[in-house]
């Protein structure tokens, strides 16, 4: 017998028909249901479900009561096994993370969470590492590559993952943050990652050939870069899961989403703010090491703040190694870098062409632009 | 005595119109795998036993056998009668999509043009087939003037001074170009300091890959907003580690750079040399020449262009063409002709060696030879003439369809193919393209997507070649706007595709799982156990 773990969040995507740009935040919430939104993120929920119900012999569905994944469950025509308490119509993040918790805990085979980018932020802050989940699109923004291209998919691509037809790949977790979407400014975050199950066609965001070629690529990129070091230079090095194939190619533990430092193959310092970074860099040869953040496509100013312009400058131009998987820049379609330090003399200095490190002696001639 | 009034037929019945869609199915057989056929005892072939004379006069003819060399168990081979073996292949060969028997469009970038059985036939010889590479040369001089006459032509088509056969693929020939590259700058003490080569994204993957076997570092040109390989990359790119830029033109994009003098003459600036990949030369025969581009080597690939034919499985055929100052590194031998005989050379001290046994793909070699011999110099440019035409119609009518765009160069003309994107009907349906192309084999015909870089969304790159004619075009086009329309309306129908083949889908996820992989009966028999 397999059991999946169902978990809706059934406030998801509810901003997105009424022109909210997203849904997080209690005060969006009541302001989208006052304009009529409809929360469809229950319905999808039956959709992903419907592809699995040729499996109900052999699976149970382990869920949480009424709109957080009991309504879809027995819409799609399970009898799912109920858990856990809510207090309907008032259900928050901390409830995800509850579901989450239980799931894990009964050890279900898979955990399916319908949502948003914010969704799965909360399931990444409360899910055991490497513990394997799927989303099933539901949210207004989706920038994170852990879910499915549709509904359907994440439960086509579910009942593969059962039946050993599909494998894990670590994905990345990404946001906006959504007050400065809401301002016109585009801002994306590296959260974290999630294992998901993978089939080339049915997630979203795919570009690689084959699920170890992301990080076969990032160890490649490694390989390069650990050749390249010098004796008594600290690299800088920014968040990402590439440049987190460095720190462990130096077989040194590094932060996914905070900038840490390297000297001579020892962390000299970890999550540090821009100030440390001044400090470091004053007197010191240093380099940064960075690698575009989400599918914006940011170099610079967008979850690697803490590298800010006056670090740049001290640091100089010619002392950055832009280090990218050749998919990710793929997944940008070959369009433009883009830079916003919030110093227009620094985005002009960065502005122009980096030679892009994007695998063992491969390179990309990339264009920045600010 | 009468005879019986014959009976009135009637008159004759209209045959059944000509199918709008032609409804295709494959043959399914259930064939096992051929070992799975074997019985104990069965021969295809049971030879006589030797006569009593012979016996004593050969004696055991295993005898002188090294021990070495003596199988001590008998290899596992399947034993079938030959009529089982005939019919277990014909079974197989019914259960696919051949190359003779679809429109093959839809395999962009592989130039399927239809290629003339005469020249299988001439091939496929007793003249031909039965020669020994090391047979005194005296008596093979017509295949060497085959060769000799080819080299020949291919100085014409591509201005170049010097050809070599020898590659036995168009990626083992940028590898020899590669090779004779690294040769040019090691004779002038440059080897170590030209350590990187340039190429683009939109180029044949090959050229980064041969540059990267060969132990170049790789530097790469992403397309810039119109499609172009970014001219300014290029600028930022060039060095004095520059060795050369590979690059294709048309890109698989289908898009000619038409600055292509200035990406040439900036890498020469700087002390590079250009190689241009012709592996999509087919819409430029006799139109426009690697050498009047200011190249100073290129490579063709026969079995594209040339015809011989491209069976997605070879054999294949590279040529290489070079400038007279890249001639010293030329792989050995070179053939040459001395005004009454040709021979072999091989004293060639500045060469780059071999790049394969012998002298190259002789069948090969042969029918292009002939294809070439058909058509002649006039024939070549309508051949180029012609593949532009079908391509440039077929990509006015594939832009009616809706959901479906060619990115880059908007309102331009394309060369010789077009890399499309089904990204608007992906977005409108869910339906992707990899789908589509599974369902155009219910109608009798497929597409491939592309290979990498999987820059366009939802590709599909059609080359139509100058072999497919406006109806066999039209039944193209219509397969495709039948399969978007039902995205629109019925897309389950395409997303379970295909229905009428004999193996429906395969797990593709496997293709990279070397526990799923079994190339031999012997590797499924273990890889099963465990």
């Amino acid at each position: 017998m397999n059991r999946i773990g169902l978990i809706v969040n059934p406030l998801a995507g509810i901003g997105g028909r009424v022109g909210l740009k997203g849904s997080d935040g209690v005060e969006t919430q009541r302001r989208a249901l006052e304009l009529g939104a409809i929360p469809e993120s229950l319905h999808r929920a039956t959709l992903s479900l419907i592809p699995l119900l040729g499996l109900r012999g052999t699976l149970e569905v382990v869920t949480f009561p009424r709109e957080m994944g009991e309504t879809s469950a027995r819409e799609a025509g399970f009898t799912p096994k109920v858990i856990g308490e809510i207090h309907s119509g008032l259900t928050t993040a901390k409830d995800t993370c509850r579901a989450v918790n239980k799931m894990s805990a009964l050890r279900v085979d898979l955990i399916l969470f319908a949502g948003g980018d914010g969704t799965a932020r909360d399931v990444c802050s409360a899910i055991p590492a490497q513990f394997p989940c799927l989303g099933i699109p539901a949210g207004v923004k989706i920038h994170s590559a852990v879910y499915a291209t549709n509904p359907k998919h994440a439960g086509e691509l579910a009942g593969m993952y059962l039946k050993g037809r599909a494998r894990l790949r670590e994905a990345e977790v990404l946001d906006l943050d959504e007050d400065a979407y809401r301002a016109g400014r585009m801002s994306t975050r590296l959260y974290g990652t999630l294992h998901v199950p993978y089939r080339p066609l049915l997630l979203q965001n795919q570009k690689a050939p084959s699920p170890a070629s992301e990080a076969r690529q990032a160890e490649a990129i490694a390989a390069d870069v650990v050749e390249q070091m010098q004796a008594g230079v600290a690299y800088i090095l920014g968040p990402g899961t590439t440049t987190r194939a460095i720190a462990r190619a130096l077989t040194v533990e590094k932060t996914l989403v905070g900038v840490d430092v390297v000297r001579d193959g020892q962390l000299i310092a970890k999550d540090v703010t821009q100030a440390q970074l001044l400090n470091l860099t004053q007197t010191k040869p240093a380099r940064i090491i960075v690698t575009p953040i989400g599918g914006q496509g940011f170099l610079f100013g967008r979850g690697n703040q803490q590298i800010g312009p006056e670090v740049i400058r001290q640091v100089g131009r010619g002392n950055i190694i832009v280090v990218s998987t050749s998919d990710k820049l793929r997944a940008l379609r070959l369009q433009p870098l883009i830079v916003d330090t919030g110093d227009a003399e620094v985005d002009a200095l960065l502005a122009g062409y980096f030679s892009v490190v994007t695998g063992y002696k491969e390179r990309m001639v990339y264009k920045v632009v600010y | 005595m009468t005879h019986p009034t014959p009976k009135k037929l009637g008159a004759p019945k209209a045959v059944a119109p000509k199918p709008a869609l032609r409804r295709f199915h494959q043959a399914s057989w259930d064939e096992p795998v051929v070992f799975e056929l074997s019985s104990a005892g069965q021969r295809g072939v049971l030879p006589p036993e030797p006569e009593a004379a012979i016996v004593q006069a050969a004696g055991d003819v295993f005898d002188n056998l090294p021990a070495s060399l003596k199988r001590k168990t008998a290899p596992a081979l399947p034993e079938m009668s030959q009529v089982h073996v005939l019919r277990h292949y014909m079974r197989l060969s019914q259960e696919n999509l051949g190359v003779d028997l679809n429109i093959d469009v839809g395999q962009g970038t592989c130039t399927m043009k239809y290629s003339p059985k005469v020249n299988d036939q001439l091939a496929r010889s007793h003249k031909l087939s039965e020669l020994h590479p090391l047979q005194p040369l005296s008596t093979v001089q017509g295949i060497l003037e085959v060769m000799y006459r080819l080299e020949e032509m291919l100085k014409e088509i591509s201005g170049m001074d010097h050809v070599t056969l020898q590659p036995g693929a168009g990626s083992a020939a940028i590898y020899a170009n590669i090779a004779m590259i690294r040769a040019f700058h090691e004779s002038r003490g440059e080897g170590r300091k030209r350590s990187e080569i340039i190429t683009s994204s939109f180029s044949h993957p090959s050229n980064a890959a041969a540059a990267k076997v060969a132990g170049y570092k790789i530097i790469t040109l992403p397309p810039d907003a119109d499609g172009y390989p970014d001219f300014e990359a290029l600028k930022a790119a060039v060095s004095e580690r520059t060795a050369a830029l590979l690059i294709t033109n048309p890109e698989d994009t289908g898009i000619f750079n038409s600055r292509i003098v200035e990406f040439v003459d900036l890498v020469h600036a700087a002390g590079g040399l250009c190689a241009y990949d012709q592996a999509n030369a087919n819409g430029l025969l006799g139109i426009t020449r690697a050498r009047d581009a200011g190249f100073d080597v290129c490579h063709f690939n026969l079995h594209k262009t040339f015809s011989t034919p491209h069976g997605c499985g070879g054999p294949a055929s590279g040529a290489c063409c070079v400038k007279k100052e890249m001639a010293p590194f030329l792989p050995i031998p070179t053939i040459e002709f001395d005004g009454t005989s040709y021979h072999l050379d091989f004293n060639r001290p500045q060469s780059v060696g071999k790049i394969r046994p012998w002298y190259g793909v002789t069948g090969n070699m042969l029918k292009a030879y002939a294809w070439i011999m058909s058509l002649g110099a006039d024939g070549l440019r309508e051949v180029a003439e012609i593949a532009v035409l079908n391509n440039n119609y077929l990509l006015n009518k594939v832009l009616e369809i809706r959901g479906v765009s060619a990115p880059y160069a908007k309102g331009k003309r394309r060369i010789e193919q077009v890399r499309y994107s089904w990204e608007g009907l992906t977005n409108d349906t869910g339906v992707h393209s990899e789908e589509i192309g599974f369902r155009a084999a219910d109608f009798g015909t497929h597409y491939w997507t592309s290979h990498h870089p999987f820059v366009v969304p939802e590709p599909m790159t059609l080359e139509p070649t100058e072999s497919y004619s406006r109806e066999d075009l039209d039944e193209y086009i219509t397969i495709l706007k039948h399969i978007a329309n039902e995205a629109y309306t019925n897309p389950e129908i395409v997303q379970t595709a295909p229905h009428n083949s004999t193996v429906h889908k395969i797990d593709q996820e496997s293709f990279d799982d070397p526990d799923a992989w079994a190339v031999t009966w012997r590797a499924y028999k273990r890889k099963l156990k465990k």
